[in-house]
């Protein structure tokens, strides 16, 4: 018996470790990039125009407000989409061949490698559709890829909301969608708020895609409008880290890196912050 | 009263308006996957009326821009694909299933509410940030020790790849894992049984499918890795023989060579019938994890 016990310390001991393992080494990727990435960090950096010739002396503005641009294009037009998408999944639809079609279809979408969505955004956004390759293609494709993220965290956050809160207010006399509209999505706004600035988040990080359907690595002016090109932070990072003469090239995607890391990393930590603030407020 | 009626007959047209704008609105998803689908399809489809699907499919050399004989077959890019997700999930597993058994039965509730957010985070890191940490520090590293003139290999981008999906894995497993009933645990050891045991005896085997279903989800994902697959490779375009060898996966190959391309040539087409084949091949991986997870679901809801 004994030994039992002493060959389970030692396998838990193992798992603890190899849980620990992951901590250890997400600091150590942060704690690499950063030491790297943050002497070249500084105002001029952070707000100047990225400068061809010496990089040294210039910044990221353009990719910076290119890939906040991309991000807006793509909460217009994946978060309605989802949304609705979602609430007839869990509210409306009934356990039909559609339905499961539909749900088949969200789940499926969410495994399509990020390229093959770009490859689809160039056949049919930038050359069909004739959109050229711009910020409004860019904002079009990424979309279609965080829709089902959207979809299935919206989901989350309309089932958490139980299921009494619907037959008071029916039982009130209200209809559905007025018992939707007003007692269960106001419920349920934090939950979508969150899932969907996660999976914006993810998009943003995105390279592959937009490669193929408008990032480009260089323009002296910022997109006037959504039918020109448009730096972006990954790409910009892409290409200093593998197609850049400069020396310093790679020490500058490591200041790339980040930017990005952190306008990542702040907007799930806030939407983390978000979640537990309303999981604490609420009372059933 | 008859000024009532209208009223509920207005508002239940306007509900049943709402209803059908909702699933008509819900059918777009379906369009996007049918419709990538066929836009894969019909710019691949130049190359299959004039190659074979043997000639693409096992054809050892990809050689789009030799004069004269351009190669088209891609059986060096699905091996580079396979070493790559192979190599990665190997690395990945044993860490990412331990994780998973520690966080859902020994860890405590405060370790569990630290480690789960860093692996979210990990998660949330985009691979081009992968690829760039395995430029400047991984393939140099990788070199020294094995005593190669570079480190830009299978080997390097297995790793990179590791690290991308061990979230997956960890998320998923622990998933399928804490759903299992609590009375398998409390009836095993009230049996005399250690933990551990019941682990090993109990809880995995009944888990086993469920974790089967993240194993594949994570190889849909490795598959599809582009960037940090693209940054640490190697990307030559002979044979691979060996792990020490620099790949040119699928995936790869389509973003280096697409902005390249002349539109509606030959080469172009040639890359959507990549595209299709990855496509196909991550369509099956997910359908099958897919189909393996709604399966344990069922067997455990009660």
């Amino acid at each position: 018996m004994v030994t039992k016990q002493v060959q389970q310390s030692i396998i838990f001991f193992l798992f603890s470790l190899a849980s620990w393992f992951s901590v250890a080494l997400l600091l150590f990727i942060v704690a690499f990039v950063f030491s790297k990435g943050v002497p070249v960090i500084s105002w001029t950096f952070l707000t100047s125009f990225w400068s061809h010739l010496d990089i040294t002396s210039g910044g990221i503005i353009q990719a910076l407000l290119g890939t906040v641009y991309l991000g807006i294009g793509v909460i217009v037009f994946s978060l309605p989409i989802g949304v609705l998408t979602a609430i007839y999944l869990q509210e409306y639809a009934k356990d039909s061949l559609f339905t499961r079609i539909i749900s088949l279809t969200v789940r499926n979408l969410a495994g399509v490698p990020s390229i093959v969505y770009g490859m689809f955004g160039l056949a049919f956004f930038v050359l069909l559709l004739n959109f050229g390759t711009s910020l409004l293609a860019a904002s079009c494709t990424l979309s279609i890829m965080t829709i089902p993220w959207i979809i299935t965290s919206t989901q989350e956050a309309l089932k958490a909301v139980p299921f009494s809160f619907r037959e008071g207010s029916y039982a009130l006399g209200a209809t559905k969608w007025q018992t939707i509209r007003r007692n269960v999505l106001p419920h349920a706004t934090s939950g979508i708020l969150t899932g969907s600035i996660i999976g914006v988040s993810r998009a943003l990080g995105e390279t592959a895609p937009i490669i193929m359907v408008g990032a480009t690595f260089f323009m002296d002016y910022l997109p006037h409008s959504v039918f020109d090109k448009f730096m972006a932070l990954p790409y910009h990072l892409f290409i200093l880290a593998t197609q850049h003469a400069d020396p310093l090239a790679q020490t500058y995607a490591m200041g790339v890196a980040v930017v990005l890391i952190l306008f990542i990393f702040v907007l799930n930590l806030g939407s983390f912050y978000v979640r537990y603030r309303i999981r604490s407020m609420k009372k059933w | 009263m008859r000024k009532h009626l209208v009223q509920t007959d207005c508002f239940r047209h306007k509900e049943e308006l709402i209803r059908v704008g909702l699933q008509v609105v819900s059918v777009v998803t379906l369009l996007i996957l049918v419709g990538i689908f066929l836009f894969l399809f019909i710019n691949a489809f130049d190359v299959f009326s004039t190659l074979s699907l043997k000639e693409f499919l096992l054809g050892r050399e990809w050689n789009p821009i030799a004069y004269g004989q351009p190669l088209w077959g891609i059986l060096g890019l699905l091996k580079g694909t396979f070493m790559v997700t192979f190599g990665g999930l190997l690395l990945a597993l044993p860490i990412g299933l331990s994780t998973a058994l520690y966080l859902s039965f020994v860890a405590s509730r405060k370790v569990r509410e630290i480690i789960k957010p860093v692996i979210e985070l990990i998660a949330s890191i985009p691979s081009v940030v992968l690829g760039l940490l395995g430029i400047v520090f991984l393939s140099p590293f990788i070199a020294q020790i094995f005593g190669l003139p570079s480190g830009l290999n299978a080997l390097s981008a297995s790793i990179v790849v590791a690290i991308m999906i061990l979230p997956t894995i960890i998320s998923i497993s622990e998933d399928v894992l804490s759903s299992l009933p609590s009375t398998f645990m409390e009836a095993s050891l009230a049996l005399g049984a250690t933990k551990w045991q019941t682990i090993k005896m109990v809880l995995f085997p009944a888990a086993r499918s469920g974790i089967l279903a993240a194993i594949m989800l994570a190889l849909g994902r490795a598959v599809g890795e582009t960037m940090a697959v693209l940054m640490v490779a190697g990307n030559a375009r002979a044979f691979p023989s060996s792990f020490f060898d620099p790949v040119r996966p699928m995936t790869a190959t389509i973003a280096i060579e697409i902005k390249e391309v002349v539109q509606g040539s030959f080469h172009y087409h040639a890359l959507f019938a990549i595209g299709l084949v990855l496509f196909l091949l991550t369509f099956l991986i997910n359908l099958i994890g897919d189909l393996i997870i709604s399966k344990q679901v069922k067997k455990y809801r009660w």
